[in-house]
């Protein structure tokens, strides 16, 4: 696989430096000068130096045949660009940007780059899961459809308990997919039943997180 | 008709001021208080500060009532997110963005966002000046393939003069 990282601070280093140790090939574009010059003694002849937002640079990087690029800046309209270019211009067919305004994800979506990650939001959602313990724990979100693939754990009380699936309210576009019990994991059909201590894994989309919730562990607060 | 200028240097300042004197409501973005101090004493339209590439911030200086935006940041990414956001989501009827970069003012050109290059304008003014030329029209200074040629300058003669 040929990637191409634009960017080459300390999130494009150390993912330039991954993708090496896995055997991938990878061009790491880099703006600043200074930069440039440390990051030559790493990667050689793997960084160029210029501003990836530039076609001319882009080109030069080989994104023609690029399997993916990750932009990787500390810029999001800088990542949107990028990503906008290598798209349009050189038909990537993936493109990753990395946003600081988890508000961004939306406008990114809505400007026809789905893939984003946010660092901000992914340490907000650890600091969720330490809040919401024995709740639904968000574990990614999909990249499509504004969908959130979520973990529960059933508690003693739960509603979702002992009756099966195919007659849980849940909201529509929902879908509980796999059962962890005890060591084992085991995909849901309509037929599974759950006990206490089950731990399923789901996928809902963001706005019906709540009624997701509830039709699994109901309405209360969470406990403990 | 209520305009959004992005950006208050001296582009946006002008241009926020030319607006405002002709009778429209002006609302300019910009993220530098001092920035502001480019309008004139009398200029009557908001000031608002803050990023133009937040909804929020757009939304405070009355875009969705907006009939025309203007991104005329020193920042070309800035303007070409300000300029989709706005297009994109605002649906604001009239939406042009500044890119210094000709290459990519083109590419945001031909994805439907309007833009202007001042490179190419004032490179291709101050060569048509310099050659004793009539001057043309904008799309043909921003045509980047068409650098200025013997063809085009052969047509030019074609062309109505302006200016001169």
């Amino acid at each position: 696989m040929y990637v191409i990282v634009a960017g080459g601070g300390k999130v494009g280093y150390y993912l330039t430096k991954a993708l090496h140790a896995a055997g991938q090939e990878v061009t790491l574009i880099e703006k600043s000068r200074q930069r440039y010059d440390l990051l030559q003694e790493t990667f050689g002849d793997s960084v160029i130096l210029g501003d990836g937002c530039e076609v001319t640079t882009l080109d030069q990087a080989g994104a023609a045949r690029a399997d993916l690029v990750a932009a990787v800046t500390g810029d999001d309209e800088d990542n949107l660009v990028i990503c906008q270019m290598a798209k349009r211009k050189f038909q990537v067919q993936r493109v990753i940007a990395r946003i600081n305004n988890p508000k961004n994800e939306v406008t990114f979506q809505l400007l026809g780059i789905d893939e984003t990650v946010s660092s901000t939001k992914l340490i907000y959602s650890l600091i969720e899961q330490e809040v919401e313990v024995a709740d639904v724990i968000p574990l990614t979100a999909l990249r499509r459809g504004n969908l959130e693939l979520v973990e529960v754990a059933l508690t003693a009380g739960a509603p979702a308990l002992h009756r099966r699936v195919r007659d849980l309210p849940l909201p529509p576009n929902c879908a509980l997919a796999i059962l962890v019990r005890g060591e084992t994991a085991e995909v849901v059909s309509g037929d599974t039943m759950f006990e206490a201590g089950d731990l399923i894994v789901g996928i809902t989309p963001s706005t019906c997180v709540q009624a997701f919730r509830e039709a699994l562990l109901g309405g209360g607060v969470p406990t403990r | 008709m209520h305009v959004v200028v992005l950006g208050c240097g001296r582009v946006g300042a002008t241009l926020a001021m030319a607006l405002e004197s002709e009778g429209h409501s002006v609302a300019v973005i910009d993220r530098n208080r001092e920035s502001f101090r480019r309008l004139a004493r009398g200029f009557k339209g908001k000031m608002i500060l803050g990023i133009g590439i937040d909804e929020d911030v757009l939304r405070k200086a009355g875009i969705e009532r907006a009939g025309g935006f203007a991104a005329t940041t020193n920042g070309d990414n800035t303007n070409i997110m300000s300029a989709q956001i706005v297009k994109v989501r605002f649906r604001v009827p009239r939406v042009i963005a500044r890119i210094y970069d000709p290459l990519r003012a083109e590419a945001y050109r031909e994805l439907g966002i309007d833009t202007i290059s001042p490179t190419l304008l004032g490179a291709g003014m101050c060569r048509d000046y310099l050659l004793g030329v009539p001057y043309r029209s904008v799309e043909d200074y921003q045509a980047v393939r068409g650098t200025p040629s013997a063809g085009s300058r052969g047509s030019a003669g074609a062309v109505p003069e302006r200016s001169r």
